[in-house]
């Protein structure tokens, strides 16, 4: 525990001093795509507890990360709206002010994603493979359709006017939250209950774990910090519309845990990286031989060829560790 | 003779509408072994599952220590010492044998016990503790079925049950299991034991029941099932 945190503190100095980096020395454009890439970290590693170690497939998390999204950017953002009862257009301070209400804002948002994980979570984890990718699926879909017709957060137009609060300090201070939580939670009774489940779950009930409390708690951790990459999402591009929630979103993630190893935290890290700046590298190539599209070609044919040579994913379910790089060094000791 | 520690009294149990267990009565004294055998789909696991709290009952009543534990959740179950190695060595492969042994002691909380449980298990099982890192999907068929009753062990049970402990394994390795559950059963803990493997398990236990198309057909003391010519006939193969 008191390791732990004492990760947590030196993370969170890290991702201070990589944001007063990035934003010195780092050109706009590319710093954008780190702080995408952190958005991608958080994203992955939550859906790692959910898919990776507890082995239940959701493909919702893009419902998750559309709720702290706007939940978070609603409590932010000053909103005007068409009264109908004095016939004009009203403005509403935004609740939460300041770079100092970002966190509160940020809050909320992962706690109202958190509160629809444990929503979703309870009748559909009853359900196991195919069909609670379904389920899950149907979730991501409602939520997307459900902003779409609410006029109240803009509809199909989405909220504009998101105050620029997360910048790459911000993104990476919870990227180490997350990751830090994640790997105290892997070594925890608590995380290898959770594998459990996954790798037999039949033993685990009879071993006195309650399984389907524990998954819900995995969904419902995995939602909030969902949650919370939505919130900072929505405050890096200022603006979101339900199209940025869709099914592909979720399907991204899936895919980022699926490159790095599917319950590996090493792999969802790296995979959530290689997904989030391949196809912006590859536009620089696209442009010099002249193909437009080629990006998205290449983009396929690369995972198709991770799955077929590597179905494991990079890491399978092993961590990068001081061990690993001994044994995968020249010269290190078997 | 010392009072039931188990008792299953006219237990109905349905998948659906299938009839799985029809009727099944039977009762686990303390400090004994008592098998449970028969064919496929006979039953057998079913009973377990309904004694553990995986199944429910439909009617009949399941009672463990004298009281009713048809609506009683499986974690609490385990917490009171009513415990299952699950069939086919149901162990997590990807953790390692410490884990797994670890992962026993989940309903526990008394730290310096669950430490001495688990170098107890190590002497019992030398081949675990030679193996402790290692992953237990890495672990050969019999070891595999030693680490699942290791782990059983590390939640303190009072009654064991175990599903077809025999199952999928060498001849010198069932021996080896036997003699294991002997031991066990040496020290205090009461076993209810389901098996394919007739002889074997005949041999290992005190009393036993036949169950055939979820109905109790047989049952007595297993020597004098051992000799009993439906048994045989049935069940040992000979004539």
């Amino acid at each position: 525990m008191l390791k732990t945190l004492g990760i947590l503190a030196a993370g969170i100095a890290v991702a201070f001093g990589f944001g007063l980096l990035v934003d010195n020395a780092v050109p706009p454009f590319w710093a954008l795509i780190v702080n995408l890439c952190g958005v991608s970290i958080i994203l992955a590693v939550s859906l790692n507890v959910i898919n990776g170690l507890t082995g239940q497939f959701s493909l919702g998390h893009a419902g998750f990360m559309a709720i702290g999204a706007y939940v978070s950017a609603y409590f932010t953002t000053t909103l005007r709206y068409f009264d109908p009862e004095v016939a004009k257009y009203v403005s509403q301070q935004p609740l939460f002010d300041g770079v100092w209400g970002f966190a509160p804002a940020l809050l909320v948002g992962g706690l109202a994603a958190a509160l629809a994980g444990l929503l979703v979570g309870i009748p559909t984890l009853r359900l196991k493979g195919d069909y609670l990718a379904i389920a899950t699926l149907g979730f991501g879909e409602i939520v997307a359709i459900l902003l779409t017709n609410f006029k109240q957060v803009g509809g199909s137009k989405g909220l504009t006017g998101i105050p620029s609060y997360a910048d790459t300090s911000w993104i990476y201070a919870f990227v180490a939250i997350c990751i830090a939580f994640s790997l105290f939670f892997q070594r925890s009774t608590f995380g290898r209950a959770l594998i459990a489940i996954r790798e037999n779950e039949l033993a685990a009930e009879v071993m006195g774990i309650r399984t389907a409390r524990m998954k819900v708690m995995a969904f419902v951790y995995g939602a909030f910090f969902a949650g919370l990459a939505g919130g900072l999402y929505a405050h890096l591009f200022q603006t979101i519309n339900p199209g940025n929630f869709n099914f592909m979103k979720s399907v991204e993630v899936v895919v980022m845990l699926v490159l790095g190893g599917l319950g590996s935290l090493t792999g969802a890290i790296v995979g959530a990286i290689i997904l989030t700046v391949l196809p912006e590298a590859l536009r620089d190539l696209e442009r010099e031989i002249a193909l437009p599209g080629f990006r998205m070609a290449l983009y396929a044919l690369i995972l198709i060829l991770m799955m077929i040579f590597r179905p494991q994913g990079i890491f399978g379910q092993r961590e990068l560790s001081l061990k690993l790089l001994r044994r995968i060094l020249p010269g290190g000791r078997k | 003779m010392s009072k039931p520690i188990l008792e299953l009294a006219d237990v109905n149990v349905y998948y659906g509408a299938i009839h799985a267990l029809k009727g099944v009565s039977l009762s686990v004294r303390q400090g004994e072994v008592v098998t449970l055998i028969g064919a496929n789909g006979a039953g057998k696991t079913t009973t377990l599952a309904t004694v553990c709290g995986l199944m429910r009952p439909r009617s009949g009543t399941v009672r463990y220590g004298g009281e009713d534990i048809g609506k009683v959740p499986t974690h609490q179950l385990v917490a009171r010492g009513l415990v299952m190695a699950p069939e086919g060595r149901g162990i997590f492969p990807a953790l390692t044998v410490e884990e797994n042994l670890r992962l026993g002691a989940y309903a526990r909380r008394d730290k310096p016990g669950i430490e001495k449980d688990l170098q107890h298990g190590f002497e019992i099982f030398p081949r675990l503790a030679e193996r402790r890192r290692q992953r237990g999907g890495t672990l050969s068929g019999g070891e595999q079925q030693m680490l699942a009753i290791a782990r059983a062990l590390m939640s303190q049970p009072k009654l064991l049950l175990l599903d077809e402990p025999s199952l999928g394994l060498a001849p010198l390795i069932v021996q080896t299991i036997f003699e294991t559950i002997d031991q066990v059963n040496k020290q205090g803990v009461t076993i209810l034991l389901v098996e394919q493997n007739a002889r074997i398990a005949l041999k290992h236990s005190h009393r036993a029941y036949v169950i055939e198309s979820g109905e109790i057909s047989i049952e007595g003391e297993s020597a004098a099932l051992l000799d009993d010519p439906r048994v045989k006939a049935a069940y040992l193969g000979e004539s």
